[in-house]
C-alpha cells in the first residue's frame, strides 16, 4: 500500500460473552471457523492490506495470544520492513490495567512515537471479515476525514454486540450509540477506526487530562460535533462474535459456499498458524454431509452440519450433528453429539448422548472428559 | 563455523522420465504426494527429526518449482544460523562449468561445501524415497561398527530385487558383495540409496574417482564397488518399515493408495514424527449437503459436492455436483466438473476437467494421466499407463 498506516489490534476491554470459551484464553484467541483464531481476521486483513507493522494490544489472558502470533511469522510480520509487536500492559500500579484503552495506548506512547508512519487503523479481534483497507484510507482521503469507521448495515436481528452509528446522506456520522442503545439504525459500527496517528495521540493526551480514558465512548462520542467523522460501508460478510449465541450462529454460517468462499479468500487469504497436520482421513464407515472438516482429522462415524476442527477423531457409530468441535476432539464409538460446542481436547467416552438445543448449545470447557 | 558431526547430501537433481507428463517442467523430489507434501518432505523431515541441521540440496534438472518450494528451508526448521539449508545447483568455475555427471560427482563438485563444516560424516540421501527413518540411529550403528561407510538396506520382494541394487550381507552385517540392478539377484536386501560415509575417506574416494576417466561417477555402480574391491568395512543398517521409491507413474499411484488403508504402515499422523511442509493455507475444507465421502484422504481448500471413494485430493480441488471419483489421486487446484467421472487416475496441478467427461475406465487396470494445467473436455486423448 502507498500509504503510510500502523495496525492496532486493540484487545483492551473487549466485549466478551462467550462464557467458558474465554474462561483461559482472551478473545482475541478464540478458536473459530475449523482452524482459525479470531483474530486471525484482523491480522490477515492488514496484511493484505499492505500494513506490515502491527502492534496487539494486549490485556488480559494473553498466553494463548502470545503462543498463537508468535513472531508473526504466518503473517509475514516477521521480516525487515515488517514487525508484530505484542503490547501488554505496562504498569506499575496492578490496579491501573483495568483502565481504558487510551491510558493503554499512553503507556506504550514511545511506540507510536517513535514510528514515521502517517495513519493509524485501530481494530478489535471479535469483527470476522475480510476487509481491504486500501479503499477505505482513499475514502478517509476524499472525505477530508479526521476519522473514518467502517461500518456495516446489518437489517436482521444482531446476535453479537455492537454499537450502532447514524450517517447523513453524506456519509457523515450524527450519533453513535453503545451496545445497549434503543437507537434506530441498520448501520453498525464495525470498531474500525482510521485517523492520522497525530489526532490519536491528541486525543490520547487531552482525554487522560481530562480523567478519560476510552477511546469511542469518551475520545470519539464527545466529538462528533467538532470532528469530520465519516462512515465506510463495507460490503462483505460480517460476523460480529462477541456473544456464546453468535459464535454458533456465524460458525454454522460458514456453512454457506458463497460465506466460505467470500470469507476466506477475497479479497486476500486468511493467515493462520501452520500445524503440520497431514490430510483428513474418512474411512469406509464415514458419512459426513455439510461440514467443514480441518486437515488432521480421522472420520469413521457420522458428521452433519458441524464444524470440526484440526486433529479430531470421530470414531466408528459416534454421530455428530449441528456442533462445533475444536482442536484434537475425541468422539467415542457410538456416542451422539447434538448442538455443542466442545472447546479444545475434549474427549467423549463410548455411548454418550450430549444434547443441546439450537439456542442453548451444550458447551464442554478444554480438556474435559464426558 | 562450528563443526558439524553429520552434514547431509540430499540429492535432488533427479529428472524423474518415467513419471512423464508429471515432470515435464518439474524436478522428481518437487512432485505432489500424499495428499499435501512433495516426495522432498519425506527426506527433509527425516533429517529435521534426526537432529540433523546442515543439508545441502543438490538441483539439476528443472529446478524452478523446486528451489521456490524449499526456500530458505523454514518449513522443516533449515532456515538456521550456523549450518541450515544450501541449495547447490552445478555452477561455473574458472575453468567452466559441467552438468553433475552421475551422484558421486555431484558431490564431489561440492566438496568445498562439505569442508566448511569439517564434519565427521556425510548422510548421502536421495530426494526420490518415501519412508520415516531416525538417520541418528544409523550414525549410531556406523560407530558401533566402526565401518567406512553404512549403507541402508531393506528387505524387498525376491521379484522385485532386479530393480534396485543389492546387497549381500554377512551375519555380522558386513556387506560382501553389491550388485547394482542385477539381472538374477542372489540377494533381495534392497540398498535404499542412504549412505553414511566418513568424510574423510569419501573426500579421498570422491577424488581417486573424479580422476577415473572410465567411471560414471555413480555411487552405486563406482564408488561402493571400488570401496569394496579395496577391502573396506562396510556395514548393512537394516531399516524395517515402510519405504517406497515412487520413481513411475504406477508407483506414485500405489503409494498414495497405500495411504488410504485403515492403518496405513506409512503412519502420516505420527506426532512425534510429522511430515513438514509448506502451508498452502487454506480454509477447512467444504463437504457439502450432497456430498459422499468414503476411504479417502482429503486436504485444506477442497470443495467437495461429489463423490469420492478410494482416492487421494491435494487442498484447492474443487468436485463439482455428481461427480465421481474413485482409486484416484487428485493434485492442487483441480478443478472437477459436474458430473465429470474420474477412475483410476492421476491428474496433475491446476487441470480442469470437464462437465460430464469422463477420465479413465473403471473396468480396466490402466492408470490414466492427465498433465499439470491440462484442459479435458469431452473429445480429448488421454495417455493411459499399461500396468508392468
Amino acid at each position: 500500500m502507498k500509504h503510510r498506516v500502523m495496525g492496532v489490534i486493540n484487545l483492551i476491554h473487549e466485549t466478551d460473552e462467550l462464557e467458558r470459551l474465554t474462561q483461559s484464553r482472551c478473545l482475541a484467541t478464540v478458536p473459530f471457523g475449523a482452524r482459525y483464531r479470531l483474530i486471525d481476521f484482523a491480522l490477515s486483513s492488514m496484511v493484505n492490506s499492505g500494513i506490515h507493522k502491527v502492534a496487539i494490544f494486549a490485556h488480559k489472558k494473553y498466553r494463548s495470544l502470545m503462543d498463537h502470533v508468535g513472531s508473526g511469522s504466518h503473517w509475514d510480520l516477521n521480516n525487515r520492513q515488517s514487525g508484530l509487536f505484542l503490547l501488554p500492559p505496562a504498569t506499575d500500579d496492578i490496579q491501573e490495567i483495568s483502565r481504558g484503552d487510551l491510558y493503554h495506548f499512553y503507556q506504550h506512547r514511545d511506540y507510536f512515537n517513535r514510528s514515521t508512519l502517517e495513519y493509524v487503523v485501530i481494530t478489535r479481534s471479535h469483527m470476522v471479515c475480510n476487509v481491504d483497507f486500501g479503499p477505505i484510507i482513499e475514502y478517509h482521503q476524499e472525505r477530508e476525514a479526521d476519522i473514518t469507521i467502517v461500518c456495516k448495515e446489518q437489517a436482521e436481528q444482531l446476535l453479537g454486540r455492537a454499537r450502532k452509528v447514524k450517517m447523513d446522506e453524506d456519509g457523515r456520522i450524527t450519533a453513535i450509540q453503545d451496545h445497549y442503545g434503543r437507537m434506530l439504525s441498520d448501520t453498525i459500527s464495525m470498531e474500525m477506526y482510521i485517523m492520522k496517528k497525530e489526532l490519536l495521540m491528541e486525543l490520547v493526551e487531552t482525554s487522560l487530562a481530562q480523567g478519560q480514558d476510552h477511546l469511542v465512548r469518551h475520545a470519539i462520542f464527545s466529538r462528533i460535533d467538532q470532528l469530520r467523522i465519516y462512515g465506510y460501508k463495507y460490503e462483505g460478510y460480517l460476523g460480529v462474535v462477541n456473544t456464546l449465541a453468535s459464535y454458533y450462529d456465524h460458525n454454522m454460517s460458514l456453512l454457506r459456499p458463497d460465506v466460505w468462499r467470500e470469507l476466506f479468500f477475497q479479497p486476500g487469504t486468511v493467515f493462520t498458524k501452520g500445524k503440520d497436520e497431514p490430510p483428513a482421513r474418512y474411512l469406509g464407515t464415514s458419512k459426513v454431509v455439510n461440514s467443514l472438516i480441518a486437515n488432521g482429522c480421522r472420520i469413521e462415524g457420522t458428521v452433519e452440519n458441524s464444524i470440526i476442527f484440526r486433529g479430531v477423531h470421530i470414531r466408528k457409530g459416534a454421530v455428530v450433528r449441528n456442533s462445533i468441535i475444536m482442536q484434537n476432539g475425541d468422539i467415542g464409538e457410538n456416542s451422539i453429539v447434538q448442538y455443542s460446542i466442545l472447546d479444545k481436547d475434549v474427549r467423549v467416552q463410548c455411548d454418550r448422548d450430549i444434547r443441546g438445543t439450537m439456542t442453548s448449545p451444550f458447551l464442554a470447557a478444554k480438556r474435559k472428559i464426558i | 563455523m562450528g563443526r558439524k558431526e553429520m552434514v547431509a547430501m540430499l540429492l535432488a537433481g533427479g529428472e524423474g522420465k518415467r513419471l512423464g507428463v508429471l515432470t515435464k517442467d518439474l524436478a522428481k523430489p518437487a512432485v505432489y504426494f500424499g495428499g499435501k507434501y512433495r516426495i522432498i518432505d519425506f527426506t527433509l523431515s527425516n533429517c529435521a527429526h534426526s537432529g540433523i541441521d546442515t543439508v545441502g540440496v543438490l538441483t539439476q534438472y528443472q529446478p524452478l518449482e523446486l528451489n521456490r518450494y524449499l526456500g530458505i528451508g523454514t518449513p522443516w526448521g533449515l532456515d538456521r544460523k550456523d549450518g541450515g539449508m544450501a541449495i547447490l545447483p552445478p555452477y561455473v568455475k574458472q575453468k567452466g562449468g559441467v552438468w553433475y555427471t552421475g551422484t558421486a560427482n555431484a558431490i564431489y563438485q561440492n566438496m568445498a561445501f562439505i569442508e566448511r563444516y569439517n564434519p565427521g560424516y556425510v548422510l548421502v540421501i536421495s530426494g526420490d524415497h518415501i519412508y520415516k527413518m531416525d538417520y541418528d540411529l544409523m550414525l549410531q550403528h556406523h560407530k558401533r561398527s566402526g565401518a567406512d561407510l553404512t549403507i541402508a538396506g531393506i528387505e524387498v520382494d525376491w521379484k522385485e530385487a532386479s530393480r534396485f541394487g543389492v546387497m549381500h550381507v554377512d551375519d555380522e552385517d558386513r556387506i560382501t558383495a553389491f550388485e547394482e540392478k542385477p539381472k538374477a539377484p542372489k540377494s533381495n536386501i534392497a540398498s535404499m540409496g542412504v549412505y553414511i560415509f566418513s568424510w574423510a575417506l569419501l573426500q579421498k574416494y570422491l577424488v581417486y574417482d573424479e580422476a577415473n576417466r572410465s567411471s560414471s561417477h555413480d555411487f552405486g555402480k563406482d564408488i561402493i564397488p571400488s570401496m569394496l574391491k579395496d577391502g573396506l568395512h562396510l556395514s548393512a543398517y537394516s531399516f524395517k518399515g515402510y519405504w517406497k521409491d515412487v520413481g513411475t507413474i504406477e508407483s506414485l499411484w500405489e503409494a498414495n493408495m497405500d495411504l488410504l488403508a485403515d492403518e496405513p504402515s506409512l503412519d502420516l499422523a505420527d506426532p512425534e514424527w510429522r511430515i513438514y511442509s509448506v502451508s498452502p493455507n487454506r480454509p477447512a475444507q467444504f463437504v457439502s449437503p450432497e456430498a459422499k465421502l468414503s476411504a479417502s484422504m482429503v486436504t485444506e481448500g477442497c470443495m467437495i459436492e461429489g463423490s469420492i471413494e478410494r482416492s487421494v485430493l491435494f487442498y484447492g480441488v474443487h468436485a463439482g455436483r455428481s461427480s465421481e471419483v474413485s482409486e484416484s489421486v487428485v493434485m492442487p487446484n483441480v478443478r472437477i466438473g459436474e458430473g465429470a467421472k474420474i477412475y483410476r487416475a492421476i491428474i496433475g496441478e491446476g487441470a480442469i476437467i470437464e462437465d460430464g467427461v469422463t477420465v479413465g475406465n473403471p473396468d480396466d487396470d490402466s492408470i490414466t494421466v492427465v498433465a499439470v494445467g491440462e484442459f479435458v473436455g469431452n473429445d480429448h486423448m488421454l495417455l493411459e499407463v499399461e500396468p508392468s
